[in-house]
C-alpha cells in the first residue's frame, strides 16, 4: 500500500469514527427528551426531595430553554472538556466519580482480557493440532457449552463453589496490592472471560487450518523441519491476523460485560456505578458511563480495524 | 450484541443424540411451564419463615429461599414468564426488523442509506448498553425490557432480512406480478415476505437463547420483572443474599434453570436453522 491510499484511508476511518461518535452521543443526551415529563424534573432525578434551587441549577447546567441542538453542543463541548455536571446522589462531580471508578473496570477488563488470550487461543490451537479428535471435539462442545451460560450465572457457580464451598477466594470487593487484586479479581475475570472461550478458540482453530494448508507449511514439512517448529513459526505466525483481530473485538465488547460481572462481584467499578446510577434516577451519571463505554468501544473497534492490515499484509481493503 | 455464535453444522442424515437429548429437555419445561399450577406443591408466592433456606428434602424437593418460598414451585412458575418474554421481544423485533430490512431492500436509495445508518449508531452500543439507555430513561419493568430489547434485536434481524430479500427481489417471479400491475406493497406483504419466512424463522430461532439470556440478565440487574415475580433472573438475584451464608440452592436453581434453558436451545437451533435453510435452497 502507498503513503497516500493510508493517509486516504486512516482520514476515512477516523472520520467515521467521529460521526458515529457524534451520533451516539446525541441519541444518549436527547434520550432526556424521550423520558415521560419535564426534561429537568427528570435529570434532577424525580420529584422527591426536589427544591427550586436545584431545579433551577439543573435548567442552568443543561440550558433547557434553548433550542436542542445548540443544548446539545453545549453539553458536548463541556463534555469534551471534562465537565459532566454534579451526580445529584453524591453530590461529586461526575468527571471525579469515573476517575475513581474506572482503574478498578480496567483492571478487571484486563484480567478477563488476559484469560481469555491464554485460555481461548491456547484451546484453538489444541484442538487445530488435535483436529478431528476426541480433543477437538471437547473443545468445541465445551467452549460452547460456556458460551451458552449467561455472565452472571456463571459468578454465580464460581462464587458457589470456589468462593464458598472451598473458600479459595472471596466473594466480593475488589482489593488492595497487586495480589489481594489479583486475588479478588480472578473470579470475576474468568466469569468475564468463560463466554468469549468459544468465539477465541473457534477463531484460532479456523486461522490455524487455514494457514495449515497453505504452501510453504507443506515446504517445511517436506524439508524435515520439526512438527513443533512448523506450528510455531510457521502455521501460528500467519493465523496471528484473524486472532488478535478477534480478540481485540471481544476485547472492546468486554467494558459493557463489566456492568453484569461488576454488580455479581460487588465491585466499585464504572459498570456497577451504571446500574445503581439507574436504580437511583442519577441520569447525568448514566450518562457519563454509557458515553465512555461507548466511546471506548468505538474507539477500540477502529483501533483493531486499522491495525489488521498491519498484521496480515494478505487483507486488502474491500473498497478501496 | 454479543458476537453471535455461529456453530459449525453438523450435516449429518440422522439426528444427533445431543439434539434429541436437548429437545426433550425443552419439551419437558414447556410442559412444566404449562402444567405449573398441576405440578408445583406450593403456591409460587407462598411465605413460610419457619422453614427459611431449607435444604433439599422430601417437604421442599429443591430447598427454599430466604422467605422460605418453595425453590421448585418458583421455578415453575417462573418457566413460564422466562419462556413467554423472549418470544414476545422476538415478535416485536422481527415485526421491525422485518418490515424495515425489506423497505430497505426493495427501496434502495435513500431508504436503504437511512437504514443503515440507523443500524451503524445502534451498533455503537455494545452489549446490553442500548437496552440500558432506554430502561434510565422509561424506568424498570418487564413491559420496558421487552419492548427495549426488541428495539435493540432489530438491526440484526434488519441486516438479515435485507441481504434475503436483496436476491429475492431479483427472482423472476416478482417481475411476474409486477407486469400483472401489482403494487410493491402488495409483492411485498403476499409473495416477498412469505416466501423469505422460513430463513427468518430459522434465524428467530438461533437468536432464541441470547433473548433469553439477555431478558434474565437485565431482570438479574433489577431492571426487567419486580418482585414478587418469579422470573429466573429475578430468583437468582434475590437468592445472592444466601450464598455468603453458606445456601447455594437459592441462587442455583435458577441460575441451573436459565443454563440448562439456554444450552439446549442452542444446540436445537442451530440443528433446526440448519434445516429450515437447506430446504429453502
Amino acid at each position: 500500500m502507498n503513503p497516500s491510499a493510508v493517509v486516504r484511508r486512516l482520514t476515512r476511518r477516523v472520520t467515521g469514527l467521529v460521526a458515529t461518535l457524534v451520533a451516539a452521543s446525541f441519541v444518549i443526551f436527547a434520550a432526556v427528551y424521550a423520558a415521560p415529563g419535564d426534561p429537568a424534573v427528570f435529570l434532577a432525578g424525580g420529584r422527591d426531595k426536589l427544591t427550586p434551587e436545584r431545579l433551577a441549577q439543573v435548567r442552568a447546567q443543561y440550558h433547557l430553554d434553548e433550542p436542542l441542538v445548540e443544548q446539545y453542543g453545549r453539553w458536548l463541548w463541556d463534555t469534551v472538556h471534562l465537565d459532566l455536571g454534579r451526580s445529584f446522589k453524591y453530590s461529586d462531580q461526575v468527571v471525579d466519580l469515573l476517575a475513581s471508578r474506572l482503574p478498578s473496570t480496567l483492571q478487571l477488563v484486563a484480567y478477563a482480557t488476559l484469560l481469555y488470550v491464554v485460555l481461548g487461543v491456547g484451546a484453538g490451537i489444541l484442538a487445530s493440532v488435535k483436529r478431528s479428535t476426541w480433543v477437538d471435539s471437547a473443545v468445541v462442545g465445551g467452549t460452547t457449552l460456556f458460551a451458552s451460560v449467561p455472565s452472571f450465572v456463571a459468578a454465580i457457580a464460581l462464587v458457589s463453589f470456589f468462593g464458598v464451598r472451598l473458600g479459595w477466594f472471596p466473594v466480593t470487593g475488589s482489593g488492595e496490592g497487586l495480589t489481594g487484586t489479583l486475588h479478588h479479581l480472578t473470579l470475576p475475570a474468568l466469569s468475564l472471560a468463560l463466554g468469549a472461550l468459544a468465539i477465541i478458540s473457534r477463531v484460532t482453530r479456523q486461522a490455524m487450518a487455514d494457514a495449515a494448508a497453505s504452501d510453504h507449511v507443506e515446504a517445511a514439512r517436506a524439508s524435515g523441519v520439526p512438527e513443533r517448529e512448523i506450528v510455531r513459526r510457521h502455521v501460528l505466525r500467519n493465523a496471528l491476523g484473524p486472532i488478535v483481530t478477534m480478540c481485540g473485538l471481544v476485547m472492546a465488547g468486554m467494558l459493557a460485560g463489566t456492568v453484569v460481572v461488576e454488580t455479581a462481584f460487588g465491585i466499585s467499578g464504572i459498570g456497577s456505578l451504571l446500574v445503581n446510577a439507574i436504580n437511583t434516577h442519577d441520569f447525568p451519571v448514566a450518562q457519563a458511563v454509557l458515553l465512555l463505554m461507548v466511546t471506548g468501544y468505538v474507539v477500540v473497534t477502529t483501533l483493531v480495524d486499522l491495525l489488521h492490515p498491519l498484521l496480515d499484509p494478505t487483507v486488502k481493503e474491500a473498497h478501496a | 450484541m454479543t458476537a453471535a455464535l455461529s456453530l459449525t453444522p453438523v450435516r449429518t442424515t440422522r439426528r444427533p443424540l445431543g439434539v434429541t437429548l436437548a429437545g426433550a429437555v425443552l419439551a419437558l419445561v414447556v410442559l412444566a411451564a404449562l402444567a405449573a399450577p398441576l405440578l408445583a406443591p406450593y403456591a409460587p408466592d407462598a411465605i413460610d419463615l419457619s422453614a427459611s433456606l431449607v435444604g433439599t428434602g422430601s417437604d421442599h424437593l429443591l430447598g427454599t429461599d430466604s422467605s422460605g418460598q418453595d425453590l421448585l414451585s418458583r421455578v415453575l412458575y417462573g418457566a413460564r414468564s422466562s419462556l413467554v418474554a423472549p418470544v414476545a421481544l422476538l415478535a416485536v423485533a422481527a415485526v421491525l426488523g422485518v418490515t424495515l430490512g425489506v423497505l430497505a431492500a426493495w427501496r434502495g436509495g435513500w431508504v436503504d442509506t437511512l437504514v443503515s445508518r440507523l443500524t451503524d449508531v445502534m451498533y455503537a452500543f455494545p452489549g446490553l448498553l442500548f437496552t440500558v439507555l432506554i430502561i434510565a430513561v422509561f424506568g424498570a419493568g418487564m413491559t420496558t425490557s421487552v419492548l427495549a430489547l426488541g428495539l435493540a434485536f432489530t438491526p440484526t434481524i434488519a441486516k438479515y432480512t435485507r441481504s434475503l430479500a436483496l436476491s429475492e427481489a431479483r427472482k423472476p417471479y416478482v417481475d411476474a406480478y409486477r407486469v400483472q400491475g401489482m403494487g410493491g406493497a402488495r409483492i411485498c406483504a403476499l409473495h416477498l415476505v412469505p416466501n423469505l419466512g422460513r430463513s427468518i424463522l430459522g434465524y428467530l430461532v438461533v437468536l432464541f437463547g441470547e433473548a433469553l439470556m439477555s431478558l434474565a440478565t437485565l431482570s438479574y440487574l433489577g431492571f426487567g420483572a419486580q418482585p414478587p415475580s418469579s422470573d429466573w433472573g429475578l430468583m437468582v438475584q434475590e437468592g445472592q443474599a444466601a450464598i455468603v451464608q453458606g445456601a447455594l440452592l437459592p441462587a442455583l436453581v435458577p441460575g441451573t434453570a436459565i443454563a440448562l434453558v439456554v444450552v439446549s436451545f442452542n444446540v436445537v437451533g442451530v440443528w433446526a436453522a440448519d434445516r429450515l435453510g437447506k430446504q429453502d435452497r
